[in-house]
């Protein structure tokens, strides 16, 4: 085992640290992917590994999502523990079938755990466009046998990740590519393992909640930062795991507070922030004195022109206004 | 081959009379199976296709919990919860039977890593259909296992039908094992009616996969005499053909050579096809009788 460096380190590094840990710990642990050997991924995500580990275990593949995917997959039924990079996870739309149905159904099917896991960027705010920007959790969340996971520090990429790894079912890992060198953290000594399905209080708060994840955790943070210097405070919950959901924590924060705010960056419309929302108007009613709010990017493509972007992204302009108006009711 | 013909046979019937769901039968390509599962070793691991009873049963698979799993029943291979072709049986290195066309090209490779990284010395077979040929993962499978050097003998199991659409209609060559020159690889066309044929080229071609470590397509050229799945009229087939294939039955083809050599009497044949009966007579009925799964066995193994 590999200590981890002191000092401060990037989701980015964080990916890294893990990947390499694991690989160190367990020889079974394998990494596919595109430009992920000699390059060092297109993110850098892998750099270096291919001189630690070599080509064996660090493993260039040509531009083949569902072959990538599939040889993930039988690999792991003969006992390797595959990582798989989708370049961007935009991508893993090509290895749908591979994922939501025979990594997905394998268990099922036949008692046998696909232990994958399938990560790369995701999210948008960098210009990359349509095809280069999705946030596609919301495709794989309502798969049942997958877990979906989208870490927002440093020490959670870190830590699910590892737990991600050290999984025996198929996990989906989406790294917001905006907070790669953005989110910035101090890595706990040991492992640091995370466990998948354990949502984080990130602020508590009396007054209202605010349930989201990924790259909209720090903006969340910003909002209820800002929010507090109008005397309101709200409590904010990084769901990190999306698929299965931390339920519990949800609820208890809601109870406390009465009010829920869910703010998401993928589109509006049957997502993962739709559950959320269901999941408070099915169990939460009692308690809440408001409607849900939600705070989403529109039900359009992710735009390219950077105004577009911007107006496409929940910014603070459109939290804060949300969140007064939920204050207020 | 005859317990595969009349396991396969049974079955439609089975659906006929309201016993069992509707099925895709390999009725006609049981030398193909047969002599390809005879060239392999019992360490060596298969991934299939929806037309999967003849790879199973070749290669030991138990007719009764075969047809248990087809009806959904607890003691089926999956425990009735894939059910008919979706059989997948780790004690008899069948990694995956795939009904979504191409699904077993996608994971081959992937099986063959393993086998390569634990050095072993194993071999990985996958048979596809001619319908899986047009899929593009046929071409990524072939095209990794060539680059990386894996030991997969991709066998085409070329039955002149896609669902309801003739093999001629969605390509232009006749041959799709000549498409192994394109990945670097070796391909071969056997006559896949012709038992020993099939063993001759799949012993030769597994031997090359073994020793080489490098993918093999060999292709085996035979034909669906049945529908697509159960109830089928195949209206849609030319009679004329389907009769001068019928007239190249391949167990009919096997027994006729055999009992002209003297290898085999008719009263051997009759005798093994009662064996058969007798041992499908008591698969169907031990299938039939189990239990279907508890309903406790919904919400388990979704996810550990």
């Amino acid at each position: 085992m590999i200590a981890a460096p002191s000092g401060e380190v990037t989701l980015l590094d964080a990916v890294r640290i893990a990947l390499a840990e694991e690989m160190e710990r367990d020889g079974r642990v394998v990494l596919m992917g595109e430009d992920i050997g000699v390059y060092g991924g297109a993110f850098k995500a892998s750099a270096g590994l291919l001189e630690r580990f070599g080509p064996k275990r660090v493993i260039d593949t040509p531009v083949v999502e569902e072959a990538i995917v599939g040889a993930a997959i039988g690999a792991s039924l003969r006992g390797l523990r595959p990582v798989v990079e989708m370049q961007f996870f935009d991508f893993a739309s090509r290895a749908f079938d591979m994922i939501t149905n025979f990594a997905a159904k394998h268990r099922y099917r036949t008692g046998l755990g696909v232990p994958i896991v399938v990560r790369g960027p995701s999210g948008g705010g960098v210009q990359a466009g349509p095809f280069h920007s999705q946030s596609p959790e919301g495709y794989f969340a309502r798969t049942p046998g997958l877990a979906v996971v989208v870490p927002s520090t440093a020490q959670d990429a870190r830590g699910l990740l590892k737990a991600a790894i050290r999984d025996d079912d198929p996990v989906l890992f989406l790294e917001h590519k905006l907070l790669y060198r953005r989110a910035k953290g101090t890595l706990p000594e040991g492992d640091g393992i995370v466990p998948i399905g354990k949502a984080a209080v990130r602020r508590e708060g009396r007054d209202l909640t605010i349930v989201t994840w990924g790259a909209m955790v720090p903006l969340a943070l910003d909002g209820a930062a800002e929010l507090a210097r109008e005397g309101v405070e709200a409590e904010v919950i990084d769901l990190r795991t999306l698929l299965p959901m931390d339920e519990g924590t949800v609820l208890e924060s809601v109870r406390k507070t009465s009010k829920a705010l869910v703010l998401h960056e993928e589109s509006r419309t049957l997502g993962v922030g739709a559950e959320a929302a269901a999941l408070l108007a099915e169990k939460a009613f009692e308690w809440l004195d408001a409607p849900v709010v939600r705070v989403t990017a529109p039900d359009t493509p992710v735009p390219f022109a950077p105004a577009l972007e911007a107006a496409y992204l929940p910014g603070p302009a459109t939290l804060l206004a949300a969140a007064r108006k939920l204050a207020a009711y | 081959m005859q317990l595969i013909r009349s396991f396969e046979e049974r079955s439609a019937a089975s659906f006929a009379e309201g016993r069992s769901p509707g099925t895709c039968t390999c009725v006609g390509q049981e030398a193909s199976a047969v002599g390809v599962v005879a060239a392999l070793r019992e360490d060596d691991l298969i991934l299939t296709n929806h037309r999967s009873a003849g790879h199973l049963l070749a290669r030991g698979a138990d007719p009764g919990r075969l047809m248990a799993e087809v009806m959904g029943r607890a003691t089926g291979y999956c425990g009735g919860k894939s059910g008919t072709l979706h059989v997948s049986a780790k004690e008899l290195g069948v990694i995956l039977t795939s009904t979504i066309v191409g699904g077993e090209l996608s994971l081959a490779p992937g099986v063959a890593l393993s086998v390569s990284m634990k050095g072993g010395d194993e071999i990985v077979t996958c048979f596809f259909g001619d319908g899986a040929a047009c899929e593009g993962i046929f071409h990524e499978a072939l095209n990794l296992a060539a680059v990386w050097k894996l030991p997969v003998l991709f066998v085409c199991e070329n039955n002149e039908w896609q669902a309801f659409v003739h093999r001629r209609e969605t390509m232009l060559t006749d041959d799709i094992a000549s498409r192994a020159s394109a990945y670097g690889i070796e391909g071969r066309t056997v006559d896949g009616n012709d038992v020993e044929a099939v063993l001759a080229a799949a012993t030769e071609a597994a031997a090359k996969v073994r020793a080489t470590r490098m993918p093999f397509l060999l292709e085996t050229k035979t034909y669906r005499l049945r529908g697509h799945f159960e109830p089928d009229d195949q209206g849609y087939v030319d009679k004329a053909e389907l009769a001068s294939w019928k007239a190249r039955d391949p167990i009919a083809a096997l027994r006729a050579s055999l009992l002209e050599s003297g290898a085999l009497t008719a009263g051997g044949a009759a005798a093994i096809e009662r064996r058969v009966a007798e041992r499908l007579d008591a698969a169907f009925t031990f299938a039939a009788d189990s239990p279907w799964p508890s309903l406790d066995e919904l919400t388990t193994h979704v996810y550990a």
